[in-house]
């Protein structure tokens, strides 16, 4: 099926291209700016690849993800402060901790469905942005500046190119591996038991299992983002664990293409490019982009990638792309 | 820390938990009967500030102000009702956590546009700006009013609800809106109504909060957030759950922050307990959140279904 082929092959593929050739481009057209730019928009990318494992594929609308993304960038940065600069240790501390973070929440969180687990998760997030505020000796509010840069071996993700190179690779691994999980009877069971848990229960398989393995490798892969995301900015703040931010993952997978593989992505470039763009005309640019939000929220949600898939074709009807509409 | 001091934080504790409810009272029915996500309740509720604080500075009357509050936030309320709300109903609640949070950047920036980034003062009314004597300590007058005025709504909405034809088509919609729409009872007007009413008490609440707390662009959010721990808490859809647990959280998060400060010293630094005391203690409604979401995922007091 070709409109199939196009949203998991053929347009991811596209894309990682188009990003690879970015660095070269701002190169020679001097433009060092769009190197960490477009760094960003992977590294938001990886996140809402991330997210859209449990939100697209599992069904979970979890309104906390940037908890991961917060707690990513602080397993540099304490570590860091402490004069850790083994990128191992970051990882290791950052997929451990999110990881297990992202256990405990989902273990409690999907005893609840709907509305609740979207409070729930929002609260976890809250709770998590409250307490790193109350680290006063790791800057609390203001933050903490990554003090030693994630180092593996000679590798350091300190300088702009090599952190590029990296969230690259990671990006086009986590894709390739969604693309792939997507199909496999893991996923295939998952995005049963997003539209019809019960069934998936009575052929012998435990739905809640299954989204919470989904909960957990979702919010362990984020960190990773967030990981990147120190890196880049070298600084570490709560902010980043924002209910805004949480709010902006989601705007990003549904943008892009909820439950597509190459969806986050889109949206992701999108979102940023978009944001940067209205950002050049007006310091309120909020005032367009809230709307535009709304505008997508009203007319629907096949995402970008819905619409580049969904192109009829003379004679027959293309095939959805996205699942339909299971209740959450 | 004295008896009397303890009162005095039990009573601001009180007046937390009411203001939150009147964010909640309206909110949980939104939630419960439409079923519907509004994270937009906190524009509703700045709106509200706004209102109030404009027209206090153009009239001099409090009371006008409260008015032009609940009269803003209400007309707003109906037209995002109409506008927007309405056709997303039906829809699954991811709609509805994109729509809303889109409305909240709409607003947010709106405002920054309009009124700029600094916060807006608003006095205590002159009536109200004196304190009362009770068991021999001072209380401020108006955070009485704010009590007073909660507890009204509270009665006024049971009432409303236990009491009337509205509150038992409100009572029915909540366990069937299907059976109550094939009865003839028209359930797009009973769902206007009843956002716009949750709306105009989001007005009130932000006017009451105008005195207290500065007037500004994202402060809505806080608030909000805290009103959907208490409507979880309080179990969805339940008004009375709402109030409940809009006391329980007024009064946790009060005494939170000014206790475990004083117990973080008995077993830390000082400069260590104080600066970190009250942040554990903002994460201490969360945590009551999750414990009850664990133990009864229905919420505390669940609005009963049939």
């Amino acid at each position: 099926m070709s409109s199939r082929l196009t949203s998991t092959v053929v347009l991811p593929v596209l894309l990682l291209v188009a990003f690879a050739a970015v660095p070269f481009v701002a190169t020679a057209l001097e433009q060092p700016f769009w190197i960490s730019f477009f760094a960003r928009i992977l590294i938001y990318a990886i996140a809402a690849s991330a997210l859209n494992l449990a939100l697209g594929y599992g069904g979970l609308v979890s309104f906390g993800h940037a908890l991961f993304m917060g707690l990513g960038s602080y397993a540099v940065a304490l570590p860091a402060f402490h004069g850790i600069a083994n990128g191992w240790v970051h990882l290791g501390l950052c997929v451990g901790a999110c990881g297990l973070v992202a256990w405990g929440v989902g273990a409690i969180s999907l005893r609840t469905s709907g509305m609740a687990f979207i409070m729930i998760t929002l609260a976890f997030a809250q709770m998590g942005y409250f307490a790193l505020v109350s680290l006063k000796q790791y800057g609390g509010d203001d933050g903490l500046p990554v003090a030693a840069t994630s180092s593996f071996g000679g590798f350091d993700l300190g300088s702009t190119l090599p952190l590029y190179a990296t969230a690259l690779v990671v990006l086009a691994l986590l894709t390739w591996w969604m693309a792939k999980l997507r199909v496999a009877p893991f996923g295939m069971a998952l995005r049963g038991a997003r539209q019809n848990a019960r069934r998936i229960n009575a052929i012998g398989l435990e739905a809640r299992r299954l989204q919470l393995v989904a909960f957990v490798i979702s919010g362990a892969t984020c960190g990773v983002s967030g990981l990147l995301l120190a890196n880049l900015n070298a600084f570490a703040s709560p902010s980043s664990l924002a209910w805004t931010v949480s709010g902006e993952l989601i705007v990003m997978v549904v943008l892009g293409g909820i439950g597509t593989v190459a969806g986050p992505i889109v949206g992701a470039l999108v979102f940023l490019g978009l944001e940067e763009v209205l950002k050049g005309w007006t310091e309120h640019w909020m005032v367009i982009f809230g709307p535009l939000i709304v505008l997508m929220a009203l007319v629907g949600r096949r995402g970008i990638v819905g619409l580049i898939a969904q192109r009829p074709k003379a004679g027959r009807p293309a095939t959805p792309v996205v699942a339909s509409e299971g209740g959450v | 820390m004295s008896a009397s001091l303890l009162f005095v934080q039990l009573l601001n504790g009180l007046q937390y938990g009411v203001l939150l409810f009147l964010l909640a009272a309206g909110l949980t029915l939104v939630f419960g009967i439409m079923s519907f996500v509004n994270l937009a309740h906190g524009s509703l509720y700045m709106v509200g500030a706004y209102a109030a604080a404009l027209a206090y500075a153009a009239s001099g009357s409090f009371a006008l102000a409260v008015l032009a509050a609940m009269g803003a936030a209400l007309a707003v309320g109906l037209l995002l009702e109409v506008a927007i709300v309405s056709r997303l109903y039906r829809r699954d609640h991811l709609d509805h956590v994109l729509a809303t949070f889109g409305l909240v950047m709409l607003f947010n920036e709106l405002v920054r546009l309009v009124w700029g980034p600094q916060p807006l003062f608003v006095q205590v009314p002159e009536v109200l700006a004196g304190t009362v004597q009770l068991f021999g300590f001072n209380y401020p007058s108006y955070r009485f009013a704010i009590i007073a005025v909660g507890l009204l709504v509270a009665i006024g909405s049971y009432w409303l609800i236990n009491k009337t034809r509205v509150g038992m088509l409100i009572r029915a919609g909540a366990q069937n809106p299907q059976l109550v729409g094939a009865l003839g009872v028209n359930i797009g007007l009973l769902n206007a109504m009843l956002f716009g009413v949750g709306a105009m008490l989001a007005g009130l609440a932000g006017a009451m909060a105008g005195p207290l707390l500065s007037v500004q662009s994202g402060m809505g959010e806080p608030v909000l957030i805290t009103t959907l721990v208490v409507i979880v808490i309080g179990g969805i859809g339940s008004v009375n759950g709402a109030l409940y647990a809009a006391l329980i959280v007024g009064v946790v998060d009060t005494l939170g922050r000014v206790l475990l400060p004083l117990l973080m010293r008995q077993v830390a630094e000082r400069s260590v307990a104080d600066a970190a005391g009250p942040a554990l203690a903002s994460m201490l409604v969360y945590l009551l959140m999750a414990l009850v979401l664990a133990l009864r995922p229905q919420g505390l007091f669940p609005a009963r279904r049939g």
